[in-house]
């Protein structure tokens, strides 16, 4: 198991050069000039050479890349073109709500798409059923900003029951926190549940085929039993197997979702940055994504022998 | 998303060319039925845009701003007569007709969802074959892949459509670079489980050339596969076009889109709904629409896969 | 259920306890945009030099009626040659830290910003010295007279010559400053800063306001709030949410379409805080073909017209005016001379010009940008005018920060360059020759777009060395006239962006520049 996890951290690293060599790549090839957003409206060209020697802007691509890469290695990312700070402390200062968010959407679509899903399953072809597939279809075609205005304009405006926008942090109290991010996970959840509900279904489906089951059914077990002890359990694998996948469409979507909410996270963070050409930023932030989304899907091929003991590394 | 996890298992399964009767089979599917049925009537829209009552979607008219559906005024046509006119679905900030604009967005939509799919697919397949078949090279490629693979697709796109200036094409490049992987991954893992085929390993032994060996065995398996994958991609392609959109960042606001529609009309929503109402009821019907194409499409091309899901 | 009960009011008192025991008076604000950079002088935004009068302060101020007013000037003295300027500062001021503000304190402020700002340029051209007499009295000797001193030192817009402390101020003027130690009503909490989050500021206690009630941005400015947050929500529609809601006070911009909804409910109001307005400004590229040639750009004078800009992007004329002169109406130097039959729409007499200048059909690049709501719309009008002259356009959408890279390039329009873009002046900062950065025709010395024409810095200079009011007019009016025959720009309009604000919200002050100093809570 060790040696497994060794393996496996040892090669996330390529996977990680490649990414930051992409990039690196795809932002120094854009024709906007950060240096001339920066000296802003009044500038003339001199002003703007200086500041594009002062960022180094001016050195050849492969030396940028090189000064880039150790210093990253050091764990120094840079300070952000624009904001007047480094990118680790801006970037530290956005994690909390883009964690809270992706963490409260994931535990949201667990418990509504689970249910709905062995539910959907054990009543296999009747109308709930239909209703439940019909829903997880329609999931994955409503762009995710429509659904948060939905949201907002039903439960913010109309019924006036939950905040409109913003964001609390956790340490003010986990009421404020919880109620400001109702909403925003809720929308971010839709595509989650509709992925999580449908392999559900699925697996418990398969599952429910199985020899073990009807022994279990011809003991005198009781439905509910057989569904929580014997069904859901070794459908566990390929749900936690999505939801491992469902983290890239999680990072999508908490970019659009925090737009929408105004949720100062690192979806925001990543939006400004690219309008604002901010290189070392978006840098930053596309490498610390990939690099969750890396490690999470790590973390999920992990849990495979807690779930399924049968499953060694 | 819901293309991710489906390759690796259809791949295991859908080695065998299509049998005689699919096709039939296929026409029986009610998703695809329906499915195809509404991308069909879609597709028509789009390209019969100019002759469904629309006038110049990118015509702007300051004097008619923001009225609301079934709002009334006179345009002169280019003979001089002068014709009623009613802004079916209102119109937008600029005065242009909203009803237009999502007919010809219809066009723009698909085609970039089409685009989208062949072009993945396209060099998916090619980068597939390659890696599946020249070993040296396998590394190296997945490598890659696994990197792209990586970076969200939505900052990917980000990234791309930054690059150059934001256009049609920037915006679907951006769109098939991010799902290259996907492809690739399904390619060559079918690639790879082909070769160990008895006939193939034959084949090898009498010294069929490669070329031959892809178009002949490798090519045709691929396809009931890709065909699926296709399908989703196209999906896909449409929403996070629309999403690239929303965040300023997409095909320039000109061009008729449902997503740039939906980008503009959103920050007046509460008041003229009608701005997001249409295009977003299109969008979800065709999206949704294509979505049950692939699943009926994978039902009956992939019935071990049919009966799980 | 009584234990959950108890622990719900246990957690609820945690919170209570985290709320100041007395009531904080705290106006939450969204800005037009983000506060990302901290130095007033290093760049024009105008977000920044918001922040700049949020803590600093000025040596002299516009008032409401465009006089300018000593404001940390207590006594201000001219020799009778006019080349000798005396300026002593009043008591009682103080830098955040506690230490008093002194001469050298100023001294070293302006010369910061006459290196940055084109005003200041100008004016130190003129200057042959500046020095501290005593901790409180600072000279400034001139070669010639220049009308520029004041004007310069009382600029209300972007860049603003505030007075920073002397550490601060020899700071290299293209570095950005670190130390945000000010003397103005408010202090900046450095600590609370987030970038694309919020902004914060807490009322200066030490600070002791003029005795003359507020005006423009001169006068007393008295502070009667305790703490100020700049909220970043990007999307126009969720600040307005959030403002129906009671979640925030004040929206410094709001789209105009928006402003219906915001008015339909009986706790918000509008209020125009910028009396003066902004102008709205096309701008085409001398260097390429076919706007090297003046009759071409003189066509567009004829092409377009105000009103179908000012309609298509502002839309309720509650909120536009047509105003036929090169510097905005309402301010001093506004004329209509030289503007007969211009801006008209006179398609005829655009086509003749380009068949005389022998337009060969090179399609214009025009920019237009995407990403700003205020701005969105004009470029498209700008494309439907011109194609009715008779000129091809070729326009390319982007965002804005794009633009602004791209407007900086010579190149060629085909290569990476461009013809034309639109933009807005706030009017404060384009209320004469000097001010107006569009009008500097010093070739490559000019703002993009690169004019040139001597006649036009000429004219230009005798302004600067004029220091009577009623010559001044006469030189500005004639600037305008040189205008209509070389269109270094076109005037687009005049147009009006009301802030929204809850009804409890009261004292804000009309100046060209949102300020937060006299505003009451109720």
């Amino acid at each position: 198991m060790f040696a497994y996890v060794l393996r496996r951290l040892l090669a996330t690293i390529p996977v990680m050069a490649i990414v930051a060599i992409l990039v690196f790549l795809m932002l120094r090839l854009t024709p906007s000039d950060p240096a001339a957003i920066i000296a802003g409206d009044n500038a003339n060209s001199e002003q703007v050479a200086e500041i594009r020697t002062r960022l180094g802007l001016d050195q050849p691509i492969l030396t940028q890349f090189v000064i880039w890469t150790g210093k990253t290695l050091q764990g120094d990312l840079g300070e952000s073109f624009f904001f007047k700070k480094q990118v680790a402390e801006l970037i530290l200062d956005r994690l909390e709500p883009t964690v809270s968010l992706a963490f409260l959407t994931i535990v949201l679509a667990v418990l509504i798409a689970v249910p709905l899903g062995v539910l959907a399953a054990y009543r296999q072809g009747t109308w709930l059923d239909r209703i439940v597939m019909g829903f997880s279809v329609l999931g994955f075609s409503v762009p995710v900003f429509v659904i948060g205005y939905a949201l907002i304009y039903v439960f913010a405006i109309e019924l006036n029951w939950l905040p409109v926008q913003g964001y609390q942090r956790l340490s003010l109290g986990v009421a404020g926190w919880l109620q400001r991010l109702i909403l925003p996970s809720l929308t971010l959840s839709v595509v989650l549940i509709a992925l999580i509900a449908r392999i559900t279904r699925t697996s418990v489906l398969e599952v429910m085929n199985e020899d073990y089951i009807r022994t279990a059914r011809a003991k005198g077990q009781t439905e509910g039993r057989v569904l929580r002890r014997h069904a859901l359990a070794n459908a566990a694998v390929p749900i936690v197997t999505v939801i491992g996948l469902g983290v890239a469409a999680l990072i999508g979507g908490v970019v659009v979702t925090e737009s929408v909410y105004t949720i100062p996270g690192l979806g925001r963070l990543t939006v400004d940055a690219v309008l604002a050409r901010d290189y070392p930023t978006i840098q930053a932030v596309i490498l610390l994504f990939s690099l969750a989304y890396v490690l999470i899907n790590l973390v999920v091929d992990m849990t495979y022998t807690f779930f399924d003991p049968r499953i060694r590394y | 998303m819901s293309i991710e996890v489906l390759p690796a298992e259809i791949s295991e399964s859908a080695r065998a060319a299509p049998r005689p009767g699919r096709l039939a089979l296929i026409m029986r599917n009610p998703s695809v039925i329906i499915g195809a049925a509404i991308v069909a009537f879609l597709a028509l829209v789009g390209a019969l845009a100019p002759i469904l009552g629309t006038i110049d979607p990118s015509e702007i008219n300051p004097a008619y701003r923001n009225k609301k559906p079934g709002a009334e005024r006179t345009i002169r046509t280019e003979d001089g007569k002068e014709l009623p006119f009613v802004h079916r679905f209102g119109t937008d900030t600029l005065g242009r007709d909203v009803y237009s604009r999502v007919v010809y967005g219809a066009r723009v939509s698909l085609i970039v969802g089409l685009t989208v799919a062949v072009l993945s697919v396209a060099v998916g397949l090619t980068i597939g074959l390659i890696a599946g078949y020249i070993r040296w090279l396998d590394g190296i490629i997945m490598r890659v892949m696994d990197g792209l693979m990586a970076i969200p697709a939505i900052l990917l796109a980000m990234g791309v459509v930054s690059l150059s200036r934001a256009g049609l094409l920037a915006v679907v490049i951006a769109i098939v670079i991010p799902e290259i992987p996907r492809v690739v991954r399904l390619v060559r893992s079918i690639v790879l489980s082909i070769r160990e085929e008895p006939y193939v390993e034959a084949a090898i032994t009498v010294g069929t050339p490669t070329p031959t060996l892809l178009v002949r065995h490798v090519l045709p398996n691929t396809i009931a596969p890709l065909i699926v994958q296709a399908t989703f991609i196209c999906g896909s392609a449409i929403l996070i076009e629309a999403a690239l959109s929303f965040l300023g960042i997409g095909i320039p606001p000109e061009t008729p889109t449902w997503g740039n529609i939906m980008a503009e009309g959103r920050s007046l929503f509460r008041i003229y709904p009608h701005n997001i109402f249409y295009p977003g009821v299109c969008l979800a019907f065709a999206v949704l629409a294509i979505n049950m194409l692939g699943d009926g499409l994978r039902d009956t091309l992939d019935p071990r896969f049919a009966k799980r899901v | 259920m009584g234990y959950l009960r108890q622990s719900v009011l246990a957690l609820a008192a945690a919170i209570g306890l985290a709320v100041p025991a007395h009531a904080e008076k705290t106006l939450r604000a969204v800005m037009h945009s983000d506060l990302k950079i901290l130095d007033p002088i290093w760049t024009t935004a105008y977000i920044v030099r918001n922040h700049g009068y949020m803590i600093y302060d000025t040596l002299f101020a516009t008032d409401a009626n465009g006089e300018i007013k000593p404001q940390m000037v207590g006594n201000y003295e001219v020799s009778a040659d006019k080349l000798t300027h005396t300026f002593t500062l009043r008591d009682g001021l103080a830098w955040h830290d506690g230490q008093p503000v002194t001469a050298e304190d100023c001294v070293a402020s302006i010369k910061r910003w006459a290196v940055k700002d084109s005003t200041g340029q100008k004016l130190m051209t003129f200057v042959d010295s500046i020095e501290a007499k005593d901790p409180k009295t600072f000279v400034m000797k001139l070669k010639s007279p220049t009308g520029l001193v004041l004007l310069g030192l009382g600029k209300p817009s972007s860049n603003v010559p505030f007075i920073m402390p002397k550490r601060v101020a020899e700071t290299d003027p293209n570095t950005q400053i670190s130390d945000f130690t000010g003397s103005g009503p408010f202090v900046f909490k450095q600590d609370e800063w987030k970038p694309g989050d919020k902004t914060v500021y807490v009322k200066n206690e030490k600070y002791k306001p003029r005795p003359e009630p507020a005006s423009g941005l001169a006068g007393g400015k008295v502070v009667n709030i305790d703490r100020v947050e700049w909220r970043a929500i990007s999307d126009h529609q969720q600040a307005v949410n959030a403002l129906l809601a009671g979640e925030i006070d004040f929206i410094e911009a709001p789209p105009h379409d928006l402003l219906p909804l915001g008015l339909a409910d009986a706790n918000v109001k509008l209020f125009d805080w910028n009396p003066w307005g902004n102008q709205y400004t096309f701008r085409p590229n001398w260097l390429h073909k076919p706007f090297d040639n003046a009759k071409v750009r003189q066509a567009l004078l004829y092409a377009f017209n105000q009103e179908d800009f000012l309609k298509a992007v502002v839309g309720d004329p509650k909120y536009y005016k047509v105003c036929n002169s090169y510097f905005p109406c309402g301010t001093p130097f506004s004329s209509e001379k030289g503007m007969d039959g211009l801006l008209k729409s006179n398609f005829q007499k655009a086509q003749e010009l380009l068949k005389e200048a022998g337009y060969d059909g090179t399609p214009i690049v025009l920019m237009h940008s995407t990403d700003l709501a205020v701005l969105t719309n004009l470029a498209p009008v700008a494309k439907s005018l011109m194609e009715k002259a008779g000129f091809k356009v070729d326009m390319q959408s982007m965002d804005w920060q794009t633009l602004v890279a791209r407007r900086a390039k010579k190149d060629p329009p085909n290569a990476g360059g461009w013809h034309a873009f639109l933009t807005s002046w706030v009017s404060a900062d384009i209320t004469n020759p000097i001010f107006m950065g569009f009008m500097n025709a010093g070739c490559d010395k000019a703002m993009f777009g690169w004019p040139c024409d001597a006649t036009m810095e000429k004219l230009r200079d005798e302004f600067a060395h004029e220091t009577d009011i009623a010559k001044q007019k006469a030189i500005a009016e004639a600037t305008q006239v040189r205008e209509t025959q070389i269109v270094t720009h076109i005037p687009l309009g005049q147009w009006y962006l009301p802030a929204l604000m809850r009804k409890n919200i009261s004292g804000m002050v009309a100046a060209p520049a949102p300020v937060f100093w006299n505003i009451q809570i109720q």
